[in-house]
């Protein structure tokens, strides 16, 4: 597992600040005075010759819910991949533009990606906990990160902010794998927050699930806002209108248009988001 | 509608298929039970004169000097012996091969090691014998320890060892890519470096892949016959160091087959008898290597 990173703009010594100012372009109705967690500006992902992702720019806002839509195959997993840098082991992948958190370029060679990792968390599509008791899931986590406080209650809070508390504090001790997928689901987001990360990013959570299930992880993904970032990739439009604050719509690995979500989805300004919203494709 | 002559032709020709493959099929178990029905008749007839108790477990192995004894402790403990060394040199050495090779080694390195292993898994295993004989034991072991002699068990060890490492490194490396990968991203992102990766995820969920990799080679080891005869003597004796000859039950069945021990006799016999317990020994081992091996393809369903 090689990743050849190549970053065009990454050298220059001034691209690792982000400036204050508010850029029309990027973010029309997003006030200056939210603070950008993550900062895009032009960031283009390759795969070999195929350019999945091209020229994204946006911000995305601090203690909210930002959702990036489209249809399959629009990049738009690339992209919240890149952001914690989960790319890097797919051969052959390499991206120009820059990516910022909190000010700093997540590609710059300074930046270890298993400290981002550790600010930025990540719960994937398909529920993934690891052959372990849940007790262990949640701790593992903690453990290898050199958490010193008392691991009982970083489990127990954890579970209780990822809702799932209830279902499993008399089964700790039992492998994850005898949870409902839903119920794994809940125990990864237990898992990634018992790092206690700035951002999380949700790569299409509810997939796999259930509409009970997805319905739990909604009102969970509203709860984690007080807390976390969150991005949430979702093919769900459904989804992003229920969760979101702001809306993504991306297509053929471009950002159409990033907008408050009752914007994209009531009044949208480009005539593509329109068609996909109102379900012409995709 | 009558069929043509050319689909008449084509089924003779899928029937005699059939059977050319049903036939070779047959060869091996026909084979495989001859063997078995041979070593048991054979065996048989030695424990008509020996009990088997005496040669499970008496201490003194002397089938072909007076008095005669068939005690077969001896050279299970010099098979042990041997076998066991081999894994204490193979377990870390194809444990370390393995992980390189899935988790750490970039597909350009892997496409290059992957076949130098798999050479020295085809290296004559009589070139090893020889190489001890040769090299290990006059250049390093006895130099390291004066009055080792010439022929040795950790001798054998080191080789039989270097022998089964691409077992080892293979089983291993296949158990551990068949790790999701989904495990894999789910520890990366959160926040763990490679080593954390793959030794404490990767390797516990491989871990029955490991294990059965292991009685796998140690199975080859108990049966690897040229290297051990060559490297390690032929003084059956209940000893644990390592550094005096010994002789293991493989090698005293060459000892005898390439003597002049006449067919029938209760000497000749001792070979099928040992062939015998050397036998079910590998297949208990194959036989727990595959309960292990079912129980971890088990493990993701």
């Amino acid at each position: 597992m090689v990743s050849q990173m190549q970053s065009d703009k990454l050298e220059s010594p001034r691209q690792g600040f982000d400036t204050p100012r508010f850029d029309p372009d990027v973010l029309p109705p997003l006030s200056p005075a939210l603070e950008t967690v993550i900062r895009a500006e032009t960031v283009t992902i390759r795969y070999g010759d195929f350019a999945a992702v091209r020229d994204v720019s946006l911000k995305i806002p601090d203690h909210h819910v930002t959702a990036i839509i489209g249809p399959s195959g629009c990049g738009k997993s690339t992209f919240l991949r890149a952001i914690n840098r989960m790319n890097d082991f797919i051969p052959q992948m390499s991206i120009s533009g820059s990516l910022l958190y909190r000010g700093e370029n997540i590609y710059r060679t300074r930046c270890d990606p298993v400290d981002l990792r550790r600010r930025i968390g990540m719960v994937f599509q398909k529920p993934n906990p690891f052959p372990k008791t849940i007790f262990k899931n949640v701790a593992w986590g903690a453990a290898i990160n050199g958490y010193r406080g008392n691991i009982d209650d970083l489990v127990e809070k954890s579970l209780r902010q990822a809702a799932i508390w209830d279902e499993v504090k008399d089964k700790l001790h039992q492998s994850a794998f005898a949870l409902s997928g839903g119920q794994q689901q809940r125990l990864c987001i237990a898992r990634a927050i018992a790092l206690q990360p700035d951002v999380l990013l949700m790569d299409e959570p509810c997939s796999a699930l259930d509409p009970i299930a997805t319905a739990l992880i909604e009102d969970l993904i509203d709860q984690l806002k007080k807390n976390f970032t969150v991005v949430l990739v979702t093919h769900n439009m459904q989804q992003a209108a229920r969760v979101s604050n702001f809306t993504a719509f991306m297509y053929m690995g471009e950002l159409i248009e990033f907008d408050k979500t009752d914007t994209i989805f009531t009044k949208p300004n480009k005539q593509r988001t329109q068609d996909y919203i109102t379900g012409r494709f995709g | 509608m009558q069929p043509t002559i050319g689909k008449k032709l084509t089924r003779a020709k899928e029937q005699a298929i059939l059977v050319c493959l049903f036939a070779c099929a047959l060869i091996s178990v026909v084979t495989t039970a001859s063997i078995i029905w041979i070593l048991s008749s054979e065996a048989f007839a030695f424990f008509q004169h020996v009990s088997p108790l005496a040669f499970l477990f008496g201490t003194r192995w002397a089938p072909l000097l007076e008095p005669k004894s068939f005690g077969v402790l001896p050279l299970i403990c010099g098979t042990v012996l041997v076998a066991g060394g081999a894994l204490l040199i193979a377990v870390p050495i194809g444990l370390g091969s393995g992980i390189f090779l899935s988790e750490y080694a970039p597909p350009r390195v892997r496409s290059i090691v992957k076949p130098i292993l798999e050479v020295l898994a085809g290296i004559p295993t009589v070139v090893y014998g020889y190489f001890a004989l040769v090299f290990i034991t006059p250049r390093i072991l006895q130099p390291l320890f004066p009055g080792t002699d010439i022929f040795n068990a950790a001798s054998a060890a080191i080789v039989v060892g270097i022998m089964i490492v691409p077992t080892i490194a293979s089983l291993c490396d296949d158990a551990f890519r068949a790790v999701p990968r989904s495990l894999r991203e789910g520890a990366y992102a959160l926040s763990a470096t490679r080593f954390e990766v793959s030794t404490r995820v990767v390797l516990p969920a491989g871990m029955s892949g490991v294990v059965a990799a292991i009685i796998l080679a140690f199975a080859r080891a108990i049966g690897e016959t040229m290297a051990v005869t060559l490297a390690a003597g032929a003084m059956a004796r209940l000893t644990i160091n390592p550094l005096v000859s010994i002789q293991t039950m493989t090698s005293y069945i060459v000892q005898v087959s390439l003597g002049d021990t006449p067919h029938g006799t209760i000497e000749y016999q001792t070979i099928f008898a040992v062939g015998m317990l050397l036998f079910l020994i590998t297949l208990m081992f194959n036989v727990l290597a595959q309960q292990v091996l079912k129980r971890f393809r088990e493990a993701y369903e």
